[in-house]
């Protein structure tokens, strides 16, 4: 009996421990949400705020979808996301390309050089995104460190103008977030037990065959967490485009921050991130679900 | 078919092969052959590279030095995914993510086997590993026993020429085990696969092997059947590590015909034993006796070929079949004793602190010289 009343109480402790960051966690996304989703219903006006108000005085609700109408008719909108959707997929891609033998070579590592690997791999955290972001100007400038030696070598006699173009995006972007790619894939990697490429190769596979059947398999935990880590910020990243690509490479994190400080068209920028957020459910959903399936084959 | 009988032609050979991790040599010039269709064991301490010797023969590690072959074929460069031969390791190493019939099937796909005869063959073998009714389980949904048996299905249904398994029962409690261990035997007998088993525990080696080989620090130190290691020991190492023995450090000091007279400062005396190859006079030996060779009496037996010590019961246990005694020397040497319980009585036959006699024939003691 009474241990049976101190395990109520352990498990009523622990859904209050962790129902307080769930709490927390519900309140800031909930309702930084239901305001945006309020702004992206009205009509933006020249006032302080700028957008007509939700209710309309006498308890009525003065909504309007014009907002979300006008996102359809422009196609402009609709490349954007495509094209950030692309960027970001892309980019992911490339993350993964780089991010998987790296995480695998961690792994397999011994104890002392892993440590330090992994060290690495979280150094650059130590100094501002923003300012590593300007380091990348200052590589790949015309005038600068990359190009430089290209021409010192001899390679190219003039230089080659990464700047502002798709290709600094895509370095920036793999750049910054090849860490989240490599942390999730080393964590279910470092895991794995080696007896099973072993075994694998025993009864008749290739070691190519023993990583397709085997080893990616068992990481894919890892691959959707990294991909999901990489995928979700670089789709609304706004600050490596805005610096390291051109004025045609519009993505949609700078639709958005044109709509709000430049054109002031609040509920128009509310709308085009209420749609960014739905197309990020999508591929969380995706995670949920398969995260689901991996916990029933493994628990 | 061989069945479980050793032919003597040689199936695997193992050509004076080492294996080092950086100075350290895991396997020392070993020097072994296998016969087709035996059941052979390689036993041996915790880190003696019983594995790694294993490990070699699958082609996981290269040897540093020597070479392997396999039905007269050199198979020391051949990758693992090319050898004859199949592991079943001592994690079991069942793919998490493959139901059991998955699992099984494994080896076959990529034998591009067609698929009729893989259900075919997969379903015969779950039918012989008693996993039949578990074919859509996955790993996690299994006990121990059964993946163990899962992973021995695995490597039997790709009919290799050798299976080598490491430590295939340690994971099992013992009444399993025991169970197993005749299961694993009755395999062996109806498939005359050449098994080559490595374990750490004497008792299952004596057991399921036609043939023994003991290792120490990487090293073979002796090869044999079953009863050839335990009662022709060629070495301490050996006398000690399989089973019990009573061992009398000693000098040999002259010769009677075949028998060997050593001075026993433990025994407070000379002790004799036969030997073939007699040891030179004055070398340092070792006489060796086995607990159940030891007769033990309360009176001084008659027999004077015998060796005959006095001493006193210090400790005795019983066991149900049999009792084992403690039996303190004059010199303060304890000398184990076993006896079969063959009277059922109420009274116990020898209490402790009786002065007792114990005695062992010259040819149950063993002479060591290594
Ligand atoms: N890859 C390796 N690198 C360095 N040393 C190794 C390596 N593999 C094994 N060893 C060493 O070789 C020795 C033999 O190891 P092995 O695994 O063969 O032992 P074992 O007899 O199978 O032991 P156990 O009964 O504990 O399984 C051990 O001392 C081990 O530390
Ligand atoms: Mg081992």
């Amino acid at each position: 009996m009474i241990a049976v009343a101190g395990f109520r109480r352990d498990m009523l402790w622990q859904r209050f421990t962790i129902a307080i960051p769930y709490l927390w966690l519900l309140v800031f996304f909930l309702a930084p949400f239901a305001i945006i989703l309020k702004i992206s219903l009205a009509d933006p006006i020249i006032a302080q705020p700028p957008f007509t108000p939700f209710f309309d005085g006498q308890g009525g609700v003065a909504a309007t979808v014009d907002s979300y109408l006008f996102l359809l008719t422009d196609k402009l909108y609709a490349v954007t996301y495509l094209k950030s959707v692309f960027m970001a997929a892309v980019a992911t891609l490339l993350c993964l390309a780089l991010g998987f033998p790296m995480a695998y070579g961690i792994a397999r590592a011994d104890e002392g050089t892993r440590n330090l690997l992994l060290l690495l791999i979280v150094l650059p955290f130590w100094i501002s995104f923003l300012l590593r972001v300007y380091a990348w100007m200052g590589l790949l400038n015309n005038h600068g460190v990359i190009n430089n030696v290209l021409i010192w070598l001899q390679v190219i006699d003039k230089p080659i103008a990464f700047m502002y173009t798709d290709f600094a995006i895509y370095v920036g972007l793999v750049y910054s977030y090849l860490p989240f790619m490599v942390l999730p894939l080393y964590a279910t990697l470092e895991r794995m037990d080696l007896d099973l490429v072993d075994a694998a190769q025993d009864l008749g596979a290739r070691p190519s065959q023993a990583f397709w059947d085997i080893t990616w398999p068992l990481a894919r935990p890892g691959v959707i967490a990294g991909c999901l880590l990489v995928f979700i910020p670089a789709m609304g990243e706004y600050v490596i485009p805005y610096l390291l690509g051109g004025p045609e490479s519009l993505l949609i994190g700078r639709v958005l921050f044109d709509e709000f400080f430049v054109n002031r068209d609040w509920p128009l920028a509310s709308a085009v991130a209420i749609v960014l957020l739905l197309l990020l459910v999508v591929p969380i959903v995706f995670l949920q679900r398969s995260q689901a399936r991996d916990a029933e084959g493994h628990a | 078919m061989t069945g479980n009988a050793a032919s003597s032609t040689p199936f695997i050979e193992i050509q004076n092969v080492s294996k080092y991790f950086g100075d350290f040599a895991a396997v020392d010039s070993v020097s072994l052959t296998i016969g087709k269709g035996e059941l052979f064991s390689i036993l041996g301490a915790s880190g003696c590279g019983k594995t790694t010797l294993l490990r070699i023969l699958a082609g996981f590690e290269t040897p540093s030095k020597g070479r392997i072959l396999i039905d007269g074929v050199d198979i020391t460069e051949l990758p693992p995914y090319e050898r004859p031969v199949n592991m079943m390791f001592q994690s079991y190493a069942v793919f998490p993510h493959m139901t059991v019939e998955k699992n099984v099937a494994y080896g076959l796909e990529k034998e591009g086997i067609p698929r009729v005869e893989i259900k075919r063959r997969v379903g015969e073998m779950l039918n012989m590993v008693q996993l039949d009714t578990f074919a859509a389980r996955k790993p996690h949904q299994l006990s121990g026993g059964q993946r163990q048996r899962v992973a021995l299905a695995r490597a039997l249904v790709k009919r290799p020429k050798v299976l080598l398994l490491d430590e295939p029962l340690a994971a099992l409690d013992k009444k399993l085990r025991e169970h197993t261990q005749f299961e694993l035997m009755g395999i062996q007998y109806k498939l005359g696969i050449t098994f080559v088993v490595v374990t750490h525990d004497q008792e299952e080696a004596m057991i399921l092997s036609s043939r023994i080989a003991v290792m120490d620090k990487g090293r073979l130190i002796q090869v044999g059947t079953p009863k050839e290691v335990y009662e022709y020991p060629n070495s301490r190492f050996v006398a000690d590590f399989i089973g019990t023995i009573n061992m009398f450090e000693g000098t040999v000091v002259g010769f009677d015909d075949d028998s060997v007279r050593v001075n026993c400062k433990d025994a407070g005396g000379e002790l004799v034993a036969l030997s073939d190859a007699p040891p030179a006079v004055g070398s340092p030996v070792c006489l060796a006796v086995r607990p159940e060779k030891i007769f033990i009496s309360k009176h001084e037996p008659d027999n004077t070929e015998d060796t005959r010590l006095a001493g006193i019961v210090e400790d005795l246990g019983y066991f149900g079949n049999l009792s084992l005694y403690r039996i303190r020397l004059a010199t303060g040497r304890v000398v184990q004793v076993s006896a079969q319980n063959s009277r059922r009585s109420a009274e116990r036959f020898l209490e402790w602190d009786d002065k007792v006699f114990i005695s062992w024939r010259p040819r149950s003691a063993v002479l060591l010289t290594d």
